[in-house]
Parts: C-alpha cells; sequence; structure tokens
C-alpha cells in the first residue's frame, strides 16, 4: 500500500514526462525544418538576392521584384484590412450588446477566419479578376485584406473584452458619452493588444500563397504598377521549388527562408509588445 | 420605517424598485439622502446597497438587461424619466468604485478627462482646475512634480485619491462611494475617511461600505439594508447604539450577516 503522497508524486512525474515528451516531439519536426531550410537556403543569403530581379532558368539573378511585390501587396492588404477590422472589433467589443447583429457577425467572422485561403483566392478571382480581365497587384492586395480582417476582427474584440468593465463605468460616471469612453479609454488601454493582432495577421498573409495564385500571379519583372500581375514571394518559391532548374530551386530555398525569418521576427515583436503591455498592468 | 425627519433632502427616493432580469433587487425602497451629509449603506453581501447606489447616476443602463421603476427625485426633478440627459445627471452625480480605476493616460490628464467634456477652460484655468481638485483629494504633495506620468504608476491608495479628485473636478453636486476604501491598507483607508469628512462641507455623499466601524466613523446617517428592502434608516448614532428593529441590531453586533 503506498501512501496517498506517494501515489500524487509518481503521477505528477508521469505527467510532466508526458507533456515533456510531447514538446519535444512538437519541436523536432519545427527545428527539423527550419534546420533544412537554414541548410538549404543559407548560402542563397547573398546581395545579389536583395539587388536584382528573378531570373530565366540557368542565369543568375535575385529576388528583388518578388520581395517589393510582397512588401506592397502586404501593406495595401494591411492599410485596407486593419481599420475595417478594428472598427468591426470594436462594434462587436463595445456596441453591439443589444440586438442580432453582433452575433451574427461574430459568427460570419470565425467562419471566414477559418475559411481555406484557397477559396478566398478563388472569391477574389471570381469578382474582381474576372471582371478586370487580368490578374494584378489590387486583387492579390483584396485577397490578403480579406484573410487579414477576420484576425483583426478577432483580436480587436478580445483585447476590448479584456479591459476591465470598472473602467468604462468610471468614464461613463464623469458623464461621457459612449464614442468618447470607446476612443479615449477602452481602445487607449488595448491599443498594445489589438497591434500585437495586427502583427500577427501581417506575419499570418505574409507566407499565404494559394490566394495570390489566382489574382497577383506573377511577374518575372520588376512592377510597380499595382494593376499589373505582380510578383510575390510566395508564388516565386511555390514556382522556383517545382522547377527542375537547381539555380531556381535555390532562390525558392533561400525566398523560404527570407519569409521564415521575416515571419519569426513578427511574431517576436508581437511577444515583446504584449509582455511589455503585460508588464505596464 | 423612515421616521427621521430629513429637512433638507437632495436626493427623494420613491417607490423604487429595481431589476436584474425578472430577479427583483430592490423591493419599493423610500429613502430620502440629506444634503452635505454623508449617508451610508450597509448591510450583507447581496442585500441591494451597491444596486441601490448604482441607481443614483443610472450606471446600470450600461447593462441590457437591467431596469429601474418608481422615482429618483434629484433637485426637484426625477432622473428616472426617460427625457433625462443621462450624461448631464452623471456630471452632477459623481462616482467612485471598490477598485481604483485610473485611466491608461497621464495623472494630469486622468483629472482633465471629465472636465473638458463639459467645460472649455483655458490652460491656465485647466492647470488650477487641476491642482484644485488634487488638493481636495489630499495628493496634491505626493504627485505635483509627476503629473505627465501614467496614472497607472501610483498606488492603490494614491490611485484611488486620484479617482476621487476626478470625480470632483467636474464639481459634481453629489458623491457616489462604492466601498471605496475596501480594496486598500488601513493607512490609505485612513486617509480616504479624513477625505470624507472634508468633502461632506460640500458636497452630498452617500457610501456603501462593508465595514461597520467605517460606517459608524464616517456617516451622519446610515441606512441598513437586507434582501432587498430597507430595514431601517437614521442617525448613525441612534443605528448603532439604540437600533428600532431587532434585524439591525443583529446585524450591527455580529448575530447575523
Amino acid at each position: 500500500m503506498i501512501s496517498l503522497y506517494t501515489r500524487r508524486r509518481l503521477v505528477n512525474g508521469l505527467n510532466l514526462t508526458l507533456s515533456l515528451f510531447t514538446m519535444v516531439f512538437g519541436l523536432f519536426w519545427l527545428g527539423w525544418i527550419l534546420w533544412t531550410l537554414l541548410a538549404h537556403g543559407l548560402h542563397g543569403l547573398v546581395p545579389s538576392l536583395f539587388t536584382q530581379m528573378t531570373p530565366p532558368p540557368g542565369s543568375s539573378g535575385g529576388l528583388l521584384n518578388a520581395i517589393a511585390g510582397s512588401f506592397a501587396m502586404t501593406m495595401v492588404a494591411t492599410l485596407i484590412g486593419t481599420p475595417v477590422g478594428i472598427l468591426a472589433g470594436t462594434y462587436l467589443a463595445e456596441f453591439g450588446q443589444r440586438g442580432w447583429l453582433a452575433p451574427t457577425t461574430r459568427f460570419i467572422n470565425d467562419i471566414l477566419l477559418s475559411a481555406p485561403s484557397i477559396v478566398i483566392g478563388l472569391f477574389i478571382y471570381e469578382i474582381y479578376v474576372i471582371s478586370m480581365g487580368h490578374f494584378s497587384g489590387w486583387a492579390g492586395s483584396f485577397a490578403l485584406a480579406l484573410i487579414v480582417i477576420p484576425v483583426v476582427v478577432r483580436t480587436t474584440e478580445n483585447m476590448l473584452r479584456l479591459v476591465p468593465n470598472s473602467l468604462r463605468e468610471a468614464a461613463a460616471a464623469l458623464g461621457s458619452p459612449q464614442w468618447k469612453v470607446v476612443m479615449l479609454v477602452t481602445l487607449r488601454a488595448s491599443t498594445t493588444g489589438i497591434l500585437t493582432g495586427i502583427l500577427l495577421a501581417v506575419a499570418r498573409i505574409s507566407g499565404e500563397t494559394a490566394p495570390l495564385l489566382f489574382t497577383a500571379l506573377n511577374n518575372q519583372f520588376w512592377s510597380n504598377n499595382m494593376n499589373q500581375p505582380m510578383a510575390n514571394l510566395p508564388v516565386v518559391i511555390f514556382q522556383f521549388a517545382m522547377s527542375p532548374y537547381e539555380d531556381w530551386q535555390n532562390l525558392a530555398w533561400a525566398g523560404a527562408l527570407l519569409i521564415t525569418i521575416g515571419v519569426l521576427g513578427l511574431n517576436i515583436l508581437a511577444r515583446v509588445l504584449f509582455r511589455q503591455k503585460a508588464q505596464s498592468h | 420605517m423612515n421616521d427621521t425627519i430629513i429637512t433638507n433632502p437632495k436626493i427623494i427616493i420613491k417607490d423604487l424598485s429595481f431589476y436584474y432580469g425578472s430577479y427583483h433587487a430592490l423591493k419599493s425602497i423610500n429613502l430620502s439622502i440629506p444634503e452635505k451629509k454623508v449617508t451610508a449603506f450597509i448591510g450583507p453581501s447581496g442585500c441591494g446597497k451597491s444596486t441601490l447606489l448604482r441607481t443614483f447616476n443610472r450606471m446600470y443602463e450600461l447593462y441590457p438587461k437591467q431596469r429601474a421603476q418608481g422615482e429618483i427625485i434629484l433637485d426637484g426633478e426625477n432622473i428616472l424619466d426617460s427625457k433625462q440627459d443621462l450624461n448631464k445627471l452623471r456630471s452632477l452625480v459623481g462616482m467612485v468604485f471598490q477598485k481604483p480605476t485610473p485611466f491608461p493616460m497621464s495623472i494630469y490628464d486622468n483629472i482633465t478627462f471629465g472636465v473638458k467634456l463639459y467645460e472649455s477652460l483655458s490652460k491656465r484655468d485647466m492647470a488650477d482646475r487641476v491642482e484644485w481638485a488634487l488638493r481636495k483629494a489630499a495628493l496634491w504633495d505626493e504627485v505635483k512634480d509627476k503629473l505627465k506620468q501614467n496614472g497607472t504608476s501610483l498606488s492603490g491608495g494614491q490611485q484611488q485619491r486620484l479617482c476621487i479628485a476626478r470625480a470632483i473636478a467636474v464639481k459634481p453636486e453629489v458623491v457616489l462611494l462604492d466601498e471605496p476604501a475596501s480594496a486598500l491598507d488601513p493607512i490609505s483607508t485612513a486617509h480616504i475617511e479624513e477625505l470624507i469628512h472634508e468633502l461632506k462641507k460640500d458636497y452630498t455623499i452617500v457610501i456603501v461600505t462593508h465595514n461597520m466601524q467605517q460606517a459608524a466613523r464616517v456617516s451622519d446617517y446610515t441606512a441598513y439594508m437586507y434582501l432587498g428592502e430597507l430595514i431601517e434608516f437614521g442617525d448613525t448614532d441612534k443605528i448603532f447604539t439604540t437600533p428600532k428593529k431587532t434585524a439591525t441590531e443583529d446585524y450591527i453586533t455580529g448575530k447575523f450577516g
């Protein structure tokens, strides 16, 4: 007969071991992926990667047009998606207590949040690309914006809900109309949280391939015309990695490493921001 | 029930009922709150004392399922009337909460937030108003050199005095205190109690408290509530020494509650 205390220690030890094992299992694959990326991509990180255009097979080149295109489309998508997302999230958290509109919006937003990105790409293809008659940077930005919106809506709502009601009451108790309570107090109290959400949304879209395949397509040359097909990292990686040419494959590895570093950086930045917020409270 | 004669009532409550959804939380309350005195509401948890306090500035309107019935007359006007301007009412009836609620902005901006809503003062006048409010709340000496610092950086007791300063900066006529010292240490509590003594010269004060010694120390009148009803109301001295109802006596002497 073992004592209760010994039994608890054994169960505790067993559970700790199991969780440690699952953590190692998860990290193992992540480590392997990162290692493969570094092994294949690191030697591709040379200055010409950032100064030359995507080359035809057999000649040397870089990814400048793809990097610039990705950057431009991500920025436009964020600029479109963020205000819409913040406004909608604010409505859900602060104004939608009564009636059916807010619960319905929240439900649809959740569907949008988990919609496969290829469906979003096809949607923009159907309503924008076909009616315009050609692929374009705008179309790519719109598709990415549709991915940004639900992420920002969700984080904005969640962050505003973290603001204690006592703060709203305190502002209302001074005779402040609700819009001022929201603008000056609750949104301000959740700025870092919302910013974190935006960064995570940017991280999310910077690796999306499927929605761009149907909208921005690709462009082998430099283009700063958003109305033309536009080069971007994910689609270039997709095409180059599938090709039989070794120099294209190397560029694809380098591009994949670039995106990973970027996303990792954004995630770290988001965590640092969030930690600062946690400490200030 | 209410044989204490209030000669100069600031607030008259007539047949007030309050509902959380279908739950009947206040049952036909009749009460007069005297002007420029401190009135304390005491009673066990859930007796409705905070609920009653929150009807005086209609704070419950923030929540869809809460409603009040009856009349609350403030300076001759029924504030429960739907035509009453809610924000104007709240600028006349200030409130301080149990937990300190500094806004995420500088100490200075915390004070000016409410003032800016109803007055447009010159920079100089505004600075004077901030100093006046902080002095009234006995906080000026501690913060005068760090007005640009975030309000959340202060200690709990200082934050609560900041909230009191913020409430009186808009020059209300009534100040509602909802357990203002229950989250504070004894020294900060003593500060707040001294402050209440100071403030009653200019304001009508209603305080909800769990702490009976505190009610006895700071208030002129006390109302004992139980299960949504007003059991007894009168001079604090009388309530604490010769209560008329045995229910009140049982609560005050600690036999119950």
